[in-house]
């Protein structure tokens, strides 16, 4: 069983330190939601797992499948299984998303035999076209260059296809309810729900409680000054949905160091 | 404090160090290709070397260019032409092509065209064939007293293409031609003359390219000139693939007539350096022209390219996009202008040059222009030069595509714009190997 395992994790972005020492286990088939207030560092973390260069792991560690993933490339890290839904998703002019999505499916292909001569065009297509109709979206978006003049919802729904075709065993959603209306944050989360039924794991950091009303997570952890202070289950985000964060700082900030 | 300062006196004359040493050799005295390069060698001797004062060359030196080792190019330096070359770019086999290779040439033109009256042969043959119209184009020509590179063009180019289709017939097969050469420090001119009368349509290719040799300088000059009748269409495309010891100066002027059409494509991917003049002339009412650029450079290339869309006639349409991608310490210039005459009301003309560097040592200099001498007219430009975008890059890399491949899908996709404009799946392959060989280097 796959699995994402963190330990006293402390990084920094241009010299200034974000997360300061964050611990979290993500066995596959579990959903785990990370909740706090803007600027604690719960971006930070999605992309030091996913290798982003501007940011500097000062100490600590980062496992996956056994495997030190703050050793790998970016591109390893994702054939390895790994998958970050991008809070905001950067557009690629002149590519589209079809040409984009078989390029990801071959790499994936060719790493594990060299010899590989890559997807059938046909077979590509019935696959794409078949995630494509779970996610509501109209046969012509694969034709779209990728994220060009995509709406929020489209460019969130664009995500969780590429999660769909490319499978990952765990995957991290940073905010990927932000920006989406009511329907669309409903197709999204059955998209996500589909992919949890195939034993994914989700590391799904919002703000909101609204998309863990479709997507139950099995714990909830609170982040704040960089590092993940209190843990429970799915009742930990009705409360804070009521009660706000005031009670969180309160306990912890004056024994822990702000970032700020 | 020490007083460093240094008077800079700025040579008015001339860019080049030491001059040219050639005449041409005008071998059958009284013929009027002869005549007419005579003109253009008396042109020649009256006219000064380009001078980095001029602000068409103040971003491309010819300094370093030693004019007076040249040798004229001699019959020995044909040389195989690569297969690739020779294949047909469009989704038809060729109507015609024309192989100049050295002093050798040969012509292949299918006879159901030659029956209608299509006239696409050298030069040379023009003269005892189609004498009228060799002296039709010849005598509507005076490109040569542009510049000292276009008459050096005309005066030394004993041979090139002459390309003529008649009033109403309409030629489906593209038709090709190729100006292969060899050698080391030779000198290199050619010429191109289309005509299309009235009422009818063509597709011709033309390329320029040549074997890389180990050492010397060469020179390449080329003149074009191209006149769509009206009502017609002409699609045309040309490629420059000359070695990377090679200096192409080229100067082209496309005239369209009323109601008529160019759809213009470049493809610049070799020689040392290029300085290319290209003037898009909307002289009928109700003409239309297109012009598409597609150029990447590397190693220490310099490629110039001075593109004019002059609207010269009411309701012209114009519409011009370049894009390059560079690297090592190569250069780039794009100089575009947009020229509405006064009489030319109702015009729309757009231009936009964009650049990808992808290296820090390469540069790419782009200075777009408009010029309108008349209201009611629309004219919009743009020019970009960016950086390949490490955020795009993760975003990829994300997906599990190696950086490589994730910088190569990225450059592919900012040169989709310009294949989109390109109706032949050759020239779109071909300017995708050169991509992806060029992409190696980064």
């Amino acid at each position: 069983m796959s699995e994402l395992d963190i330990h006293d994790l402390k990084v920094s972005i241009e010299g200034k330190q974000i997360l300061n020492g964050v611990n979290l286990n993500v066995k596959q088939g579990e959903v785990h939601a990370i909740m706090g207030p803007n600027g604690t560092g719960k971006s930070t973390l999605a992309y030091t797992l996913m290798g982003h260069p501007s940011y500097t792991v000062n100490s600590g560690s980062a496992t996956f499948k056994g495997q030190n993933l703050l050793d790998l490339a970016v591109d390893e890290r994702s054939r390895l299984g790994l998958f970050l839904a991008f809070q905001y998703p950067v557009s690629i002019p002149g590519v589209t998303v079809a040409n984009f999505l078989r390029t990801a499916v071959n790499a994936r292909r060719k790493a594990l035999n060299p010899e590989d001569k890559g997807i059938a065009i046909p077979e590509f297509r019935k696959l794409l076209m078949e995630k494509m109709s779970i996610l509501k979206m109209d046969s012509s978006f694969a034709g779209r260059y990728l994220n060009e003049g995509f709406s929020g919802g489209e460019k969130k729904r664009a995500e969780v296809l590429q999660m769909a075709i490319l499978q990952p065993e765990i995957a991290i959603l940073d905010e990927t309810d932000s920006g989406l209306d009511i329907d669309a944050l409903r197709i999204v989360s059955e998209g996500v729900n589909l992919l949890r039924s195939q034993n994914i794991g989700v590391l799904l950091i919002t703000h909101y409680q609204r998309m863990l009303n479709y997507i139950k997570p099995d714990v909830v952890h609170i982040m704040m000054g960089g590092a993940i202070v209190e843990s429970g289950g799915a009742d930990l985000a009705l409360h804070l949905e009521e009660q706000g964060y005031d009670w969180v700082r309160e306990k912890y900030e004056n024994g822990t160091p702000s970032v700020n | 404090m020490t007083d460093n300062s240094v008077v800079i006196t700025r040579s008015k004359s001339t860019q080049v160090e030491d001059q040219f040493a050639l005449t041409p050799v005008f071998s059958d005295g009284l013929g009027q290709l002869n005549q007419y390069q005579q003109q253009a060698w008396e042109v020649f001797k009256t006219l000064p070397y380009p001078s980095d004062t001029q602000e068409a060359w103040r971003r491309t030196s010819i300094r370093a260019l030693k004019l007076g080792k040249l040798q004229l190019a001699g019959s020995n330096t044909n040389s195989q032409i690569p297969a690739e070359l020779t294949k047909p770019l469009t989704d038809d086999l060729h109507g015609g092509e024309i192989l100049f290779n050295g002093s050798q040439v040969t012509i292949e033109l299918d006879e159901k065209l030659a029956r209608q009256g299509v006239v696409f042969t050298d030069l040379r043959h023009a003269q005892t064939e189609h004498p009228e119209i060799l002296s039709k184009v010849l005598q509507a020509s005076k490109t040569y007293s542009e510049d000292k590179f276009a008459a050096l063009a005309a005066a030394f180019g004993s041979n090139g293409v002459l390309l003529y289709i008649p009033k109403n017939v309409t030629v489906e097969k593209p038709l090709h031609s190729l100006f292969w050469t060899a050698g080391e420090g030779s000198l290199h001119a050619f010429q191109v003359f289309v005509f299309l009368e009235e009422n009818s349509s063509a597709t011709y290719v033309h390329e320029s390219a040549s074997a890389e040799s180990k050492q010397g300088q060469n020179l390449h000059a080329a003149l074009m000139d191209v006149k769509v009748g009206p009502n017609s269409k002409l699609n045309f495309v040309e490629l420059q693939s000359l070695s990377s010891r090679d200096w192409n100066f080229t100067h082209e002027k496309v005239s369209v007539d009323s109601d008529a059409e160019v759809d213009w494509i470049f493809g610049a991917l070799g020689s040392h350096l290029t300085k290319n003049f290209s003037d898009l002339n909307l002289v009928g009412r109700g003409s239309t022209g297109k012009m598409s650029g597609f150029f990447f450079t590397n190693g220490d290339q310099h490629l110039d390219h001075d593109t004019q869309q002059n609207h010269l006639a009411p309701n012209t349409t114009s519409d011009l996009l370049f894009k390059g991608a560079l690297l090592g310490e190569s250069r780039s210039v794009w100089q575009g202008m947009i020229y509405v005459a006064e009489n030319a009301s109702k015009t729309d003309g757009y231009q936009a040059n964009r650049n990808l560097v992808l290296s820090d040592k390469a540069r790419a200099d782009s200075i777009p222009g408009l010029e309108i001498l008349t209201d009611d007219v629309r004219c919009t430009h743009g020019a970009t030069v960016g950086k390949l975008d490490t955020d795009q890059v993760f975003y990829l890399e994300s997906r599990g595509i190696p950086r490589k491949e994730a910088e190569k899908l990225i450059v592919e996709g900012f040169f989709d714009p310009i294949m989109q404009r390109i109706p032949f799946e050759g020239v779109r392959k071909r300017f995708q190997n050169a991509i992806e060989q060029k992409m190696r280097e980064y």
